[in-house]
C-alpha cells in the first residue's frame, strides 16, 4: 500500500532502479518533463548517501573513491597525451591545473562573492516556488476548477526552458537580479506542482473512507489524510525542484548579470582561465549536490513512517 | 459480571467505561426497498436488485456470496459510502445519509493510516469527535489492550503482520463507540491459521459488547462460524436469495466445523449458491 507513494522508491533499494518520482510525474505529465528537466544525477547522488548506512560501507565508499580516483586519472592522461578524437582535450586543463586554479579562489574573497549571491538567489526563488507550487498543486489536486483553470498554464509555460525566458525577463522586471530570480523561480515551480498533484491524487481511497466512517469532515480529511498521503511525493518534487532551481539560474547567471557562480564560470571562457571554468563547473555540481541533499535533510522530518515499510 | 478476554486469550476485567458507552438496544438496521445501480443507459448495471432487510440489535449477519454479486455494495450502502439509486437504510430508524461515527468500518485491504502509530490510529476517532474525558489516548490504549496490542502501540502499521494490522483497524473502529460494525471480508487477505484465530477473538468481542455486527465474506465455513444469521447473495442482479439461521450454541470454537449441524449449514449454503451459479452461467451463455 505505502510502496506505490512514490518517494519510497526514491530513496529505497537499488540507486539504478527506475524511481517512483518517474512514474509518478509521467502520470502528472506524460510529455517531456522527466527527460529534460530534472537532474538524476543528484537524486542518484542523494540515494548513494542514503545507501551508505549499514553494512558493507567501508567496501561502498572504497569502491566509490576508487571510481572518482580512476576518472580524474583518465583526465589526466587524456590532457596529457593531447586526446583528441571527435573531443578535444587540447584546451582542457589538467587536474593539476584545475586544482591550483582552485587554491587561487580559495585564497581570494571574490570566488566566495560569486557563491554567495548565487546561494542568495537559490534560496530567495526556490522558497517562494516551494510555497507557491505546494499551494498551487494542492488546490489543483483537489479542485476540479482550479485543475482546469490552471493546467492550460502548467502546460504552456513548463516546456519552456530557462534560457528562452531570458529576454522577456528582462523586458518584464526592474532589475537584472529580480529576472534571474524569476527565471530561476519559474524553474523551481513547476516540479513542485506536478508532484503535489500525483501525491494528492494517489491518496488511497480506503483511508479517506476509513477516515470518513470515524467521523472526519472535509477539511479534516484533508489535514489528515490527503496531506501526509501526499507529503512523500511532494519531498520528491521538492528534491527535483532544487535541482532544476540550479539549472535555471545558472542559465540566468551566464547571459546577464555581474555575480554568481554561473558568471564566473562563463567569464573565465571569456577571459581564457580554461581552468577556472572546470572550478566553476564542479563548484555548481558541488552546491547543487549539497543543496538537494539539504532538501531531503529538511524533509525526512516529516517522512519517518515511511522508513518503517521498508 | 462479564469478562473482557483479549486476544491473547487473557482474561482481564472490562473497563465500566468503556462497556457503557455500548447501547444494547441501539444499532438496528432497516434495509428498505434499496436498489443500486451504476451506470446510465444501456451500460446501466444493476448492482443490487431491490432488497428487504431487518436487522436486529446485536445480531452478527454475515452476508455470503462469490465476488461481484453486490455484497459489498450492499454493505457500502450502510456504511453512506454508497448512496442506493432506490429505497433507504435506516439505523435505529433514522435514514443513512452518509459515512459516520456511528457505523464503525473495517475493510478488507489494510486501511490503517501508515504515518500514525498504532495508538494515533485508534486514537483518531475519538480526537475527530472531540473526546476529552476519557482522552482519545486513553481510550485508545484500553482498545489497543483489548487486541492484545498493548506492546506495540508506538509502533507504525507496516511494523505489523497483517493479522495484526486488522486487530487494530477493528479497535479504531469500536474506540467510537459505534452502534454497528460493519466488516468487508476483513479477514479475507490473511493466511487461514490467523484467520481462524480471528474470528474466534472476533466472537469474543462481539459477545462481550453485544454490538450489531454485519460481516461480508465469501467463505461459507467463516459466515457460518460466526453468523447468528447467513444472508446467500446472488449475482447480477445481486440479491438475497437464502436468508438462513444459524442455531449453533455459543460460545463457538474452531472444532464446531466438524459437527453435523455446522456441516447441514454448509450444505444448505453450497446449494444456494451452486444453483445461482448454474443459472447465473446458463443466462450468460444465453
Amino acid at each position: 500500500m505505502v510502496a506505490k507513494t512514490a518517494a519510497v522508491d526514491t530513496r529505497s533499494g537499488d540507486p539504478l532502479a527506475p524511481t517512483g518520482a518517474d512514474e509518478a510525474l509521467a502520470e502528472a505529465a506524460p510529455a517531456e518533463f522527466d527527460g529534460d528537466r530534472r537532474s538524476p544525477g543528484l537524486v542518484l547522488l542523494s540515494k548513494a548517501a542514503s545507501t551508505l548506512r549499514g553494512k558493507g560501507t567501508v567496501i561502498t565508499i572504497l569502491r566509490r573513491t576508487l571510481a572518482v580516483a580512476l576518472g580524474i586519472v583518465l583526465w589526466h592522461f587524456a590532457v596529457a597525451n593531447d586526446f583528441n578524437f571527435i573531443v578535444s582535450f587540447e584546451h582542457v586543463s589538467s587536474p593539476a591545473e584545475v586544482y591550483e586554479s582552485l587554491r587561487t579562489q580559495l585564497a581570494g574573497s571574490k570566488f566566495f562573492e560569486h557563491i554567495a549571491v548565487s546561494i542568495q538567489r537559490i534560496a530567495i526563488a526556490y522558497s517562494i516556488a516551494a510555497v507557491l507550487g505546494i499551494i498551487i498543486g494542492l488546490a489543483m489536486g483537489r479542485s476540479r476548477v482550479a485543475y482546469d483553470f490552471i493546467l492550460p498554464y502548467v502546460e504552456i509555460l513548463r516546456p519552456i526552458p530557462a534560457v528562452a525566458w531570458i529576454p522577456l525577463a528582462i523586458l518584464m522586471w526592474p532589475t537584472e537580479e529580480s529576472s534571474i530570480i524569476y527565471i530561476t523561480f519559474l524553474g523551481a515551480l513547476f516540479p513542485v506542482i506536478l508532484n503535489t498533484i500525483a501525491g494528492v491524487q494517489q491518496t488511497p481511497e480506503v483511508l479517506v473512507r476509513a477516515a470518513q466512517s470515524l467521523g472526519a469532515r472535509r477539511m479534516q480529511i484533508f489535514r489528515h489524510v490527503v496531506l501526509p498521503a501526499a507529503l512523500p511525493s511532494i519531498a520528491t518534487g521538492l528534491s527535483v525542484s532544487m535541482g532544476v532551481a540550479w539549472f535555471s539560474l545558472l542559465a540566468g547567471e551566464i547571459i546577464s548579470g555581474q555575480y554568481g557562480i554561473g558568471y564566473f564560470t562563463w567569464t573565465a571562457y571569456h577571459l581564457i582561465k580554461y581552468a577556472d571554468i572546470i572550478v566553476g563547473m564542479l563548484t555548481i555540481g558541488l552546491l547543487g549536490s549539497v543543496s538537494t541533499l539539504a532538501v531531503q535533510w529538511a524533509t525526512a522530518p516529516f517522512l519517518k513512517w515511511q522508513s518503517k515499510s521498508r | 459480571m462479564l469478562k473482557v478476554v483479549n486476544m491473547h486469550g487473557k482474561s482481564a476485567q472490562p473497563q465500566p467505561a468503556m462497556r457503557q458507552r455500548f447501547n444494547a438496544d441501539r444499532g438496528a438496521i432497516r434495509i428498505d426497498r434499496v436498489e443500486v445501480a451504476f451506470g446510465n443507459g444501456k451500460e446501466r448495471i444493476m448492482a443490487v436488485s431491490e432488497t428487504n432487510l431487518e436487522i436486529k440489535p446485536g445480531e452478527f449477519v454475515c452476508i455470503l456470496g462469490p465476488s461481484g454479486c453486490g455484497k459489498s455494495t450492499l454493505l457500502n450502502c450502510i456504511a453512506g459510502y454508497v448512496t442506493p439509486s432506490r429505497g433507504r437504510v435506516l439505523l435505529d430508524g433514522e435514514p443513512v445519509s452518509g459515512p459516520g461515527p456511528d457505523r464503525g468500518m473495517v475493510f478488507q485491504q489494510y486501511s490503517l493510516f501508515p504515518w500514525k502509530t498504532v495508538r494515533e490510529n485508534v486514537a483518531f476517532g475519538p480526537r475527530i469527535l472531540g473526546r476529552g474525558d476519557p482522552t482519545p489516548e486513553a481510550i485508545a490504549d484500553t482498545f489497543i489492550e483489548m487486541v492484545g496490542l498493548s506492546r506495540f502501540a508506538k509502533r507504525y502499521p507496516a511494523e505489523l503482520s497483517g493479522g495484526m494490522q486488522q486487530r487494530v483497524g477493528i479497535a479504531r473502529a469500536l474506540a467510537n463507540y459505534p452502534r454497528v460494525l460493519l466488516m468487508d471480508e476483513p479477514f479475507g487477505a490473511l493466511d487461514s491459521q490467523t484467520r481462524h484465530v480471528m474470528q474466534e477473538s472476533l466472537l469474543k468481542i462481539w459477545s462481550e459488547f453485544g454490538i450489531t455486527v454485519v460481516f461480508v465474506t465469501h467463505d461459507i465455513d467463516e459466515a457460518i462460524f460466526l453468523g447468528d444469521r447467513v444472508l446467500v447473495m446472488s449475482a447480477s442482479p445481486g440479491q438475497v436469495i437464502a436468508d438462513i439461521k444459524v442455531d449453533l450454541p455459543r460460545p463457538r470454537h474452531a472444532d464446531i466445523a466438524v459437527d453435523d449441524s455446522f456441516i447441514r449449514l454448509k450444505r444448505l449454503c453450497h446449494e444456494k449458491i451452486r444453483d445461482e451459479s448454474t443459472r447465473a452461467f446458463e443466462q450468460q451463455n444465453k
